[in-house]
């Protein structure tokens, strides 16, 4: 028993957290293998027995979700989002991003509204906030000047 | 009830370091942020914890005309003196949740202590508003 560290997943577990807690950092396989007390050659298969994929698709995956998320929600640009994901190299997002959603991230953006238009911005605010301002109208001149 | 609480708003006087704390140290997502032209670049920011479908606006404090110069004024004092909002989270463990968040660099002015209603710690946005972060005693709630 004793060499079976785990057995119950637990500690498999505690690395699919960091991963969905942390992946906006730097993360990768080794830390999350660190997390879970594995080696990383043995911690990569016994994620995918417990999990059913593997430690790196499950935070490539968790990542890119988040990323389809901001281009849907946000205007923020590529680059920002990529980085707010966690992952250093645009170009290799993009091609994990094609491969994953069948469009580059600003053609799936494209096939959205605009993200301003789903924003659940409450009226009151439209309201308050649309109103023309710093606009002079003619009765101003009529008033005396200060 | 024919009605849930779907986001809930915080006057922040600084929409960018708000993002950095509530994201970079509280460990929120981003739920929304756009910036609308034809509401004066009006920036709608929304965060939430991962995996709760409930959102804090982290709304910048309005100027003219809505607030005047004064109201803007005496809003950031009264702000910064801890009259600000107040949130209130819970965790499965308080004394973990503060040392990460204590690791990523939130102060807390209070650190975990033993209630009547079970473990809880309390500290500030950059702004003033107010969080305290509770490990509720089998029982309590609500």
């Amino acid at each position: 028993m004793a060499s079976e560290p785990v057995r119950n997943g637990h500690h498999l577990l505690r690395a699919k957290d960091l991963a969905d807690a942390r992946y906006a950092e730097p993360l990768t396989v080794g830390d999350l293998a660190r997390a879970a007390g594995y080696s990383r050659g043995h911690f990569s298969q016994e994620f995918r027995r417990a999990f059913g994929e593997s430690p790196h698709a499950y935070l490539l995956t968790r990542r890119l979700e988040r990323a389809a998320a901001l281009l849907r929600t946000t205007d923020y640009s590529v680059a920002d989002i990529c980085v707010a994901v966690g992952l250093a190299s645009v170009g290799s997002f993009t091609t994990s991003f094609v491969r994953m959603y069948g469009l580059k991230p600003t053609d799936y953006r494209a096939s959205f509204p605009p993200a301003s238009r789903f924003a659940l911005i409450p009226w009151c605010l439209q309201r308050a906030y649309g109103r023309p301002q710093h606009r002079t109208f003619r009765e101003d001149g009529a008033q005396p000047s200060n | 009830m024919p009605y849930q609480i779907a986001s809930y708003q915080v006057f922040v006087p600084d929409q960018d370091e708000a993002l950095d704390f509530y994201v970079g140290k509280l460990g929120m997502e981003v739920r929304t942020d756009v910036t609308v032209p034809e509401m004066g670049n009006f920036r709608w920011l929304t965060v939430g914890p991962v995996g709760q479908d409930i959102a804090i606006v982290l709304m910048a404090i309005p100027g003219e005309p809505m607030f005047d110069a004064e109201t803007v004024s005496r809003l950031k004092d009264l702000m910064a003196k801890g009259v600000g909002s107040a949130v209130f989270l819970t965790t499965d463990d308080c004394q973990a949740a503060y040392e990460e968040l204590s690791a990523r660099g939130v102060e807390f002015q209070e650190k975990p202590e033993e209630r009547i209603y079970g473990i809880d710690a309390g500290f500030r946005d950059p702004f003033g508003n107010h969080f305290r972060l509770t490990q509720p005693r089998e029982g309590f709630g609500g």
